[in-house]
């Protein structure tokens, strides 16, 4: 019991330590900046998969929405980043110069009042957080306190997204339509488009990630991280065990929004311009399917699920972009079909036994004292 | 109806309870009474509305009219957590157990001690909540057990487990669907030995059909069919009634 009570058992740290010496040393040593900046617009796709690890794996919520989570955040950050963009001396060609060039495009005279907050960078970062995460409380209390779940909560978040798209979309003159908000060029006066920028961002959004697995470590073991895998077994018994089920449901689907929102906003800054085609229901899928293909128990699995799904689409869709689409959703079918836990299910089941066997074995040989610590050692991995 | 009683007497006071499903009325204007420290069995045949007369309580399924007072507070408004948090606990016929937790952690997440979602996240495994595991663990057969994952239990494992979980709730009133049901000789044996014991200093409420049972821990027997109550009283006048030998204990 005294072993729970850790932070990461064994192979969870091997797996932490693995995870940051790639993203802190190998990767930023062998990319060029241009790979460096790829790696990070995969990885804000991460911060999706942890949190639908925790809302997914581990409480069985399935949101097929967390796009508009991720859009939410990507759009807060970029229309600060577009206000910064649009100061008078850079829009002066313009009819009405110190607004975005979309607005102007459409007639519009005047900065909306729902813009203006977002000269602040202090309410863009809360803005960040605080938006998604309302969203997703007002969502998951009209859903969850009506005992809607399942397929049927999958549904409505589907149509959330395909809800908002079409919004952001109509609503041109205010969101920049389907071009979304392009132009980005600094924060706080400091340019985020030359390559040193770049290589700053990648190693803000790698701390940031590791902040996130963090949190979500915390809380899958803390008894909330237990109540949620209860309830997605017996939702009935922690009912009556005197929980109510629809507030732990809340709290997981609020905490993947605004780990989407983190990851949108990043996207913003790293890849210099957020549109409404990572919002809608295609993205949301896809970041199911990452998930799903990292694991979706493992929080270290959701990360490398998203690295390498989104490495072969990138090489694959240039070498056979008419081939990409099917082997991505082959890729779902086979992951669901054969290892309903990912690759961190493979890891664990077939790569994991083997080193521990490897490990027994070289420490048996030595003397026999040694024999008893290194089992005693090796128990709470499994 | 027992109008003239004093309702403050009793532990749990079911009156003119009906539920209708589509029209159909699975429980029927019923009303009985059970009082502190009684042990109290519904018996009646298939379909005669036991297990919903106890889904009524626990609030699992809605009353359509009538009240149900627990302790004086009205159980028909409250949501399931709050029935549980006034002091009833609810096994299920079927073991409802969290498979993919350990059996120290199916207790623990029972333990009343940081129900809402920030109390769950501030939760401390304590010296109090293993003390009290443990000794749970203990009367439930299962204390060398205590890091098994419950889907590695048998099936008379996991129904202690679940009544282990509901001790730990310390619960006023006990209410227990079919609790010796798909238990081998001895399980049933050792489960009537720890129903024996967790039965004292609380009400409960057991359906049963194993009539030696029955025999062995009612103190008052009350005998449903077709949503209504058809007999109530000690085991002998249940089972002399010409009544209940027609519909019931008959065949």
């Amino acid at each position: 019991m005294i072993i729970t009570s850790r932070f990461f058992n064994r192979s969870e740290l091997i797996g932490f330590v693995a995870l940051a010496v790639v993203l802190f040393v190998i990767l930023p040593l062998l990319l060029d900046v241009f790979r460096l900046n790829l790696v990070a617009k995969y990885l804000t796709y991460a911060f999706v998969a942890i949190g639908l690890v925790l809302c997914w794996g581990y409480g069985g919520i399935l949101s097929l929405g967390q796009g508009v989570f991720f859009g939410l955040g990507g759009y807060c950050m970029a229309m600060f980043l577009k206000l910064e963009a649009s100061s008078v001396e850079n829009t002066k060609i313009q009819s009405t110069p110190g607004i975005p060039d979309f607005m102007d495009w459409n007639q519009i005279t005047s900065l909306p009042l729902f813009w203006q907050p977002f000269h602040s960078l202090t309410f863009t970062i809360l803005a960040i957080i605080l938006v998604p995460g309302l969203f997703a409380l007002i969502i998951g209390t009209a859903m969850f306190k009506r005992r809607v779940g399942g397929t049927y909560f999958a549904i409505i978040t589907q149509a959330v997204a395909a809800i908002l798209t079409i919004l952001i979309v109509g609503q041109q003159g205010y969101t920049g339509g389907i071009n979304g908000m392009t132009d980005l060029r600094t924060l706080k006066g400091w340019d985020i488009r030359p390559d040193n920028a770049k290589i700053i961002l990648y190693f803000v959004e790698v701390v940031l990630l590791f902040a996130c697995i963090g949190i979500a470590q915390f809380i899958r073991l803390t008894k909330l991280g237990r109540i949620l895998v209860a309830m997605r077994e017996q939702e009935d018994r922690v009912r009556f065990s005197g929980y109510s089920v629809a507030n732990f449901k809340i709290f997981a689907f609020c905490m993947a929004a605004v780990f989407a929102a983190i990851g949108g906003a990043m996207f913003a800054l790293n890849v210099g311009f957020m549109s409404p085609s990572f919002v809608g229901i295609v993205p949301s899928i896809e970041m199911v399917i990452y998930t799903a293909v990292g694991g979706r128990m493992s929080i270290f699995g959701a990360v490398w699920g998203s690295l390498l799904v989104n490495f072969a689409k990138t090489s694959l869709s240039e070498s056979f972009p008419q081939l990409w689409l099917f082997g991505l959703g082959g890729l779902f079918i086979a992951v669901v079909l054969a290892f309903p836990n990912g690759l961190s299910g493979i890891w664990q089941d077939y790569v994991q036994p083997r080193i521990d066997r490897l490990l027994a074995m070289r420490k048996s040989k030595p003397k026999n004292g040694w024999r008893d610590n290194s089992v005693a050692d090796g128990a709470p991995a499994e | 109806m027992l109008i003239g009683h004093q309702p403050k007497e009793f532990l749990l006071a079911v009156e003119a309870l009906t539920v209708s499903f589509d029209g159909f009325k699975a429980v029927n204007d019923l009303s009985f009474y059970v009082e502190e420290n009684e042990i109290r069995v519904i018996i009646g045949p298939n379909g005669a509305g036991k297990t919903t007369v106890l889904d009524l309580i626990c609030g699992k399924t809605r009353a359509t009219s009538g009240s149900i007072q627990f302790r004086g507070k009205e159980l028909t408004k409250l949501k399931e957590n709050e029935i549980v948090q006034a002091g009833v606990g609810r096994k299920f016929q079927t073991p409802s157990v969290f498979e993919d937790l350990t059996v120290f952690e199916n207790l623990e997440i029972s333990y009343p001690r940081g129900r809402t979602v920030f109390g769950s996240l501030t939760f401390q495994r304590d010296a109090a909540v293993k003390a009290r595991v443990e000794e749970v663990a203990e009367m439930i057969f299962l204390k060398d057990r205590l890091d098994t994952f419950a889907d590695q239990l048998s099936h008379g494992q996991k129904q202690w487990l679940e009544i282990g979980m509901l001790l730990i709730q310390d619960p006023d009133l006990l209410m227990l669907d079919e609790p010796v049901a798909g238990m081998s000789v001895s399980e049933r044996a050792k489960t009537a030995e720890l129903l024996n014991r967790i039965i004292k200093d609380r009400s409960v409420l057991v359906i049963e059909h194993d009539m030696k049972f029955v025999e062995d821990i009612a103190h008052k027997v009350t005998v449903l069919h077709q949503g209504q109550i058809l007999s109530e009283g000690t085991m002998e006048k249940v089972k002399n009634d010409p009544k209940v030998i027609e519909v019931y204990l008959g065949h």
